[in-house]
């Protein structure tokens, strides 16, 4: 049971990293886009299991 | 291709962020996969894997190793387990200076230096813990992993809403389902943490364990400090090693008896599951205190806070601190002296089913020389006899 929840957690972080790759590309401004960057760290980070 | 401005600044962004990640990443790698050195003392026989006694847990983060020290006489069976918390590292060095050092004349030796594997590969969510600590020596210093109370939640999560306890069906704190001191005597259907406890037990039936100990440390604001926990079946050994030690080796140890009522530690889930006497020893560890100063590996090592000091002046604390603190060689020659006596205690009472251990440093010679003095280069040792953990 545990597995499988852990599965579609990391569907869920997936799926957040590709929404906000997505916004990154569209944003027009430094500050969103430092934001966007700044804030995919930690959701990278998980889904590459490292923290 | 030529990029407009736009573009480059994105890509610039970019290069921040993936340094970011590079950087933190890495950091969190090394501390995850940092391989600890074990050379074998010339006193270990054999060294298994925890999975040899559960299949469930073979190939797993903790498929931890296990040192067999078989005397050349029959005699009792001893399992030391270090790295229960493994955010304790006293417990977990004393095991090392056992794998590293000790010879078995009589009975065997069965020493665990990474109970919880998974807990020694984080540190506490937003402790500031430092990743790694270092015991000087005379050939360099070694480098150990910090570790946590509790198994990495990238090995086993969600937590629940409330952990169970199984078989008592005790309600405990969640995050403890990831505790391997909350989940004796675990399930073989069980999380990584009740697998690991569950192959712990099948470990302590099939080996026929007569002695289990369990080594932590504690905070000096906890009760349960300086002290030997022991389940019914032990106190009367633990009680003599408590007397002998508190008379004989110059540091105060007491005995406590294992509540019955309180559910998933080893003190108590060994005993009730096994033939095998179960204690606990705690040594005192200012790193565990709330109201320390400064969290880091020096704070660790020297066990010295003027916070912590600061708590005692106001009475909050069961166990005393002064300006030298508690050094790491005074929390392992607590643990080194308190093994080695509840095995010679063993051997008075029960002179049929001797064990016998030489070759360990006891309290007074690890203060003197330092833990780094009993340590072995991996640099020099025969790769047979060099494991990692």
């Amino acid at each position: 049971m545990t597995g499988l929840i852990s599965a579609i957690y990391y569907g869920m972080v997936a799926f957040v990293v590709v929404i906000m790759i997505h916004n990154l590309i569209r944003a027009k401004s430094w500050e969103r886009e430092l934001l966007y960057v700044i804030v995919l760290v930690p959701f990278l980070l998980r889904l590459l299991q490292l923290k | 291709m030529r990029l407009n401005g736009t573009q480059a600044r994105k890509g610039v962004i970019c290069l921040l962020g993936a340094a970011l990640l590079v950087s933190s990443g890495a950091g969190f790698y090394r501390s995850r996969h940092w391989k600890e050195a074990v050379v074998l003392s010339p006193g270990v026989t054999e060294v298994r894997k925890l999975g040899d006694y559960f299949e469930g847990i073979r190939n797993t983060v903790n498929d931890c190793n296990l040192y067999f020290l078989r005397g050349r006489d029959p005699g009792a069976t001893v399992l030391v387990l270090g790295g229960t918390h493994p955010e304790e590292p006293a417990g977990r060095l004393a095991a090392w200076l056992f794998a590293e050092n000790a010879e078995i004349d009589q009975g065997t030796l069965i020493v665990v230096p990474s109970a919880n594997r998974s807990a020694t590969t984080v540190t506490r969510i937003g402790g500031a813990y430092p990743p790694f600590f270092s015991i000087p020596t005379s050939w360099g210093e070694q480098r150990f992993r910090m570790g946590d109370r509790w198994s990495n939640p990238l090995d086993q999560w969600p937590d629940p809403e409330v952990y169970i306890h199984y078989p008592s069906m005790q309600s405990l704190a969640y995050v403890d389902i990831r505790n391997l001191n909350r989940t004796w005597p675990g399930r073989p259907g069980g999380t990584l943490t009740e697998k690991t406890c569950h192959a712990f037990m099948e470990l302590i039936r099939r080996e026929k364990v007569d002695v289990f100990i369990d080594l932590h440390e504690a905070e000096l604001q906890y009760p349960v400090i300086s002290t030997i926990v022991a389940h019914e079946n032990g106190q009367e050994l633990a009680t003599l090693v408590s007397m002998t030690l508190s008379d004989m080796e110059g540091f105060r140890i007491g005995t406590e008896f294992s509540p019955k009522n309180l559910h998933g530690l080893s003190h108590r889930e060994v005993g009730d599951f096994s033939d095998a006497a179960s204690l606990l020893f705690e040594a005192p560890e200012p790193f565990l205190d709330a109201t320390r100063g400064r969290t880091t590996a020096e704070q660790l090592l020297t066990g010295k806070d003027e916070f912590v000091m600061k708590a005692g002046r106001h009475g909050l604390l069961f166990e005393k601190i002064d300006e030298n603190g508690w050094p790491i060689e005074v929390r392992v020659g607590r643990h080194t002296s308190s093994v080695l006596q509840t095995l010679e205690t063993w051997t008075e009472m029960n002179p049929g089913r001797p064990i016998v251990c030489r070759n360990v440093p006891r309290y007074a010679e690890v203060i003197r020389n330092g833990i780094g003095h009993y340590l072995r280069n991996p640099s020099l040792a025969d790769p047979k006899r060099l494991f990692f953990e």
